[in-house]
């Protein structure tokens, strides 16, 4: 190319250059560039490198702020809300992060038993109203709301005192909570759905499965147990004072007579109450009301998993655990890794040979049989100082070699003789002369091995060979192993742990490898 | 003769550096306490017999209440009586708490569950390897074109990807999805079928994505290293076509580099596995270990971990010494 340009130039434009034109020694216009400086500005030209720690950045950010944005922790649990679809409340009106589930029922019967549920608490269970129904009718797919769609779940039974405080609840708030029940001569026959709180509709047995019973219109029939105002069953139904009644309560009959519905039976004497209580409002009332946790209605923002726990909490307590745990073994190793390797590097010898082989054996046991064998003499104690332990006894040895490394590239150079000519000591010659230089590479190393460290974890916990899982600490492994178990119906639930590794891997990777270029001295100056 | 002397310096460290571990390991487990699995309606003297019969526990004295008492045999002698046992008779104990085959040789079961194990590694290497060094050789090529880009974007992509994601995403999608394959690899001993290979094909699947990542990268890297090189271009003027240059002499000079790591990862990935046979249920050594694990068994233990550490090691030298044999030029541990 240089050739072509210099054949292009016309000859008129050559001529002598006058004799004042030539300066020696001028002084460099640029400024210099540091070592740092230099490794910045290169970092800076990899695209790739800048958007990976912007993520890491990101996620950091998640682990540090997200277990404060929400109320639940990773010891809650509840066994009702297990499998729940993510739902953030700002997307509610959208068909997409609303915590629905597409559900397709066969037969309009079974179809029915989900819009009983809505019809009776005014709650969308099928969400919108929207059904899509298949040609020849029997196919029904309809979006499912897996918050409302848990219904009223079994009676329940609650102390006198509590039917009474969540009375005073529905009249402050006016939310309906309890809702009549049906005698318990009219509830299902059937074993397993005598208990069932959802069939709250006259039913009918078709086919060994019990199904709602259509009055002559093709409605729904409520099966609530009333009573007139003059005949009220005393002694076996509980007072319901409460303003917030259903539809239809109270109302006058054709004899004259006013009727009531019962909303709970007195078991035991009186001291405990029969009730149905609506799961989400009631959900609400016991954690406003009672438990007073910053939980108000259930929102999941990412799900949960099979066992009921809040996926968002999960996710950040264990990035927040793997980050601080990463770091804190990436400290440690820093530390003794650079003091073993820089004495190994800089007395060489036979110290060298022998640092070298213990190092060496001590580097060819496999993790997992450190992590092992430390698990059978410490099984009481933490799992996480166990692999805390695992971690530093066979991790400090990459950093002891980049360091050895290190020293050896800059212990036979001019400069560190000069440093000896002027009477600096051993450990002044290694702390202040060698290790600044080689501080840059040994860093890196250090960085690069904190991405190993979250995947070894996440590894081993998923393996279920340490379980982190103890209090308010979780590890990302367990969560993506709990939601392997759930893959087939619960897809999501794999999937915001899933993405969270992906996108730590992937960013350390596009950062480390910018990082280790920009240190890299043999590409200084080399780049275009 | 430098080279032989070199590989059997090699390999007298590692037997010296195996053996450490071992001695470790065994002095570390022999210190646990002793698990005495005395079956429902078993007389628990035929237990404490059977502990005695290998050499852990002697001087068994029943106690006025019924309970046995013994002593421990020293630990250097438990060492010397179990060496002599493996190296006279080739035996290594045998299950004391695992289950599913409890008082059966170790080493019967392990020989019986290594045919997955080795099954799976050897088909991932198959797939893997040709895979991999073509998208490398093609990256090389057409290197800063919008191949070698796709290539690029698919390895990073691959090699950040993590095996339990990648295992998972496999699983949902082509088996549970598509249902292509089946959920978890066929059991019984016939692994010759059609049958167990299609329920092979997952784990084989996730293990072999990541390696050819691994390849593509060390061939671009390598192949694009050499075809600059000076070499190439006297190659070129003695009047080779490109692609006889290409293949003649770039290929085989990067071929240093690329076939020690694919030694070295086949080996690698013998260990590596854990993840991929617990995903997918093969019942290989990997699944093997992690119950020996959860059943405290001992004897288990220290064979499988020899196994792994053994692995790993060897792994580290057929590495270097492979540099040596494929590349006369190199002189590994030369001053």
């Amino acid at each position: 190319m240089v050739e072509k340009n210099l054949m292009d130039i016309p000859k008129e434009k050559f001529r002598f250059a006058p004799k004042r034109d030539f300066h020696h020694d001028e002084k460099f216009d640029s400024k210099p560039v540091g070592y740092l400086q230099g490794a910045f500005r290169r970092f800076c030209k990899n695209k790739g490198a800048v958007v990976g720690g912007v993520v890491i950045a990101v996620l950091m950010l998640f682990a540090i702020i997200a277990p404060f944005c929400t109320a639940y922790t990773p010891a809650y649990y509840d066994e009702v809300y297990a499998s729940v679809r993510p739902k953030c409340a700002l997307f509610e009106r959208l068909n997409f992060w609303d915590g629905c589930r597409k559900k397709k029922e066969v037969g309009y019967i079974s179809y029915l038993r989900d819009y009983a549920l809505g019809a009776e608490t005014g709650r969308a269970v099928i969400k919108d109203a929207e059904v899509k129904t298949s040609a020849d009718g029997r196919l029904f797919t309809y979006r499912y709301d897996t918050y409302r769609g848990v219904g009223f779940g079994k009676y329940r039974a609650i102390s006198l005192a509590e039917y009474q405080d969540i009375q005073r609840f529905q009249d402050e708030t006016g939310r309906q909570v309890l809702y009549p029940i049906v005698r318990k001569r009219d509830r299902p026959t059937l074993v397993q759905d005598q208990d069932d709180a959802n069939i709250y509709y006259k039913w009918q047995i078709v086919d060994g499965k019990t199904q709602p019973a259509l009055d002559e219109n093709g409605q729904i029939a409520v099966n609530y147990w009333r009573y007139a105002e003059d005949s009220a069953p005393v002694g076996t139904f509980a007072e319901y004072t409460s303003e917030v009644r259903v539809a239809g309560d109270g109302e006058m009959g054709t004899d004259g007579k006013r009727y009531f519905y019962v909303y709970g039976r007195l078991l035991n004497d009186g001291a405990v109450v029969e009730v149905r209580t609506d799961y989400y409002e009631y959900y609400t009332y016991k954690h406003v009301q009672v438990l007073k946790d910053g939980i108000g209605e259930p929102q999941f923002l990412f799900g949960t998993t099979g066992g009921g726990k809040d996926i968002f909490a999960c996710l950040s307590h264990g990035a927040r655990f793997s980050f601080i745990f990463a770091l804190l073994v990436a400290g440690v190793n820093f530390i003794v890794g650079v003091i073993y390797g820089s004495i190994a590097g800089y007395f060489g010898g036979k110290t060298d040979l022998f640092m070298q082989r213990f190092s060496e054996i001590l580097g060819a046991v496999p993790t997992m049989i450190v992590i092992t064998l430390l698990k059978y003499h410490m099984g009481s104690s933490s799992h996480a100082l166990i692999l805390f332990i695992a971690f530093f006894a066979t991790g400090w040895i990459g950093m002891a070699g980049t360091t050895r490394m290190q020293f050896y590239r800059f212990k036979k150079q001019e400069y560190i003789l000069a440093a000896r000519t002027l009477g600096a000591g051993n450990a002044r010659i290694m702390f202040k002369h060698i290790f600044p230089n080689g501080l840059g590479t040994i860093v890196t190393a250090c960085a690069l091995v904190i991405p190993t460290m979250i995947y070894l974890e996440t590894n081993l916990s998923y393996l279920g060979i340490v379980n982190l899982e103890a209090g308010n600490v979780t590890s990302v492994g367990t969560l993506i192993a709990a939601g392997q178990r759930d893959v087939l119906y619960a897809p999501y639930s794999a999937f915001f742990p899933c993405l969270f590794l992906v996108l730590l891997m992937l960013s350390f990777n596009l950062f480390g490898n910018g990082l280790r270029d920009a240190f890299n001295p043999s590409l200084r100056g080399s780049e275009e | 003769m430098y080279m032989f002397k070199y590989v059997m310096k090699r390999i007298g460290l590692l037997i010296l550096t195996f053996g450490i571990i071992f001695v470790m390991s065994f002095v570390l487990i022999k210190l646990l306490p002793i698990h005495v699995n005395i079956g429902a309606d078993q007389d628990p003297l035929i237990a404490y017999k059977r502990l005695e019969g290998y050499g852990w526990i002697r001087n068994i004295q029943k106690q006025p209440n019924g309970s046995y008492t013994f002593e421990r045999v020293p630990i250097l002698a438990q060492l010397w009586i179990y060496l002599k046992r493996i190296f006279l008779h080739g035996n290594f104990g045998y299950a004391t708490t695992y289950g599913e085959y409890i008082n059966q040789p170790v080493w019967g079961v392990f020989v019986e569950k290594l045919p997955p194990t080795i099954l799976i590694n050897l088909y991932a290497t198959l797939f893997g390897v040709p895979i991999g060094l073509g998208l490398g050789i093609l990256a090389a090529l057409k290197k800063n074109r919008w191949q070698d880009q796709v290539i690029n974007i698919f390895i990073i992509l691959l090699i950040s990807l993590p095996l339990i994601v990648l295992g998972l995403l496999i699983q949902y999608f082509l088996c549970f999805k598509l249902n292509w394959f089946p959920l978890i690899m066929n059991r019984g001993t016939d692994y010759f079928t059609w049958q167990t290979f299609r329920s092979m094909i997952p784990a084989v699947l996730a293990l072999s994505l990541g390696s050819i990542a691994r390849y593509a990268r060390y061939t671009r890297a390598e192949l694009s290293e050499v075809l600059t090189s000076e070499f190439m271009l006297l190659a070129r003027t003695k009047g080779l076509t490109k692609r006889q240059a290409t293949l003649r002499h770039a290929m085989r000079n990067s071929m240093v580099v690329i076939v020690p790591s694919i030694l070295s990862e086949f080996i690698a990935v013998l260990s590596g596995s854990l993840i991929i046979e617990s995903m997918f249920s093969i019942p290989g050594v990997g699944g093997l270990y992690l119950n020996s694990i959860t059943f405290q068994d001992y004897d288990f233990f220290m064979l499988l971990s020899a196994f792994y550490t053994l692995v790993g090691l060897t792994a580290g030298i057929v590495i270097d010494v492979s540099y040596g044999f494929i590349d006369p030029r190199i002189r590994m541990g030369a001053k």
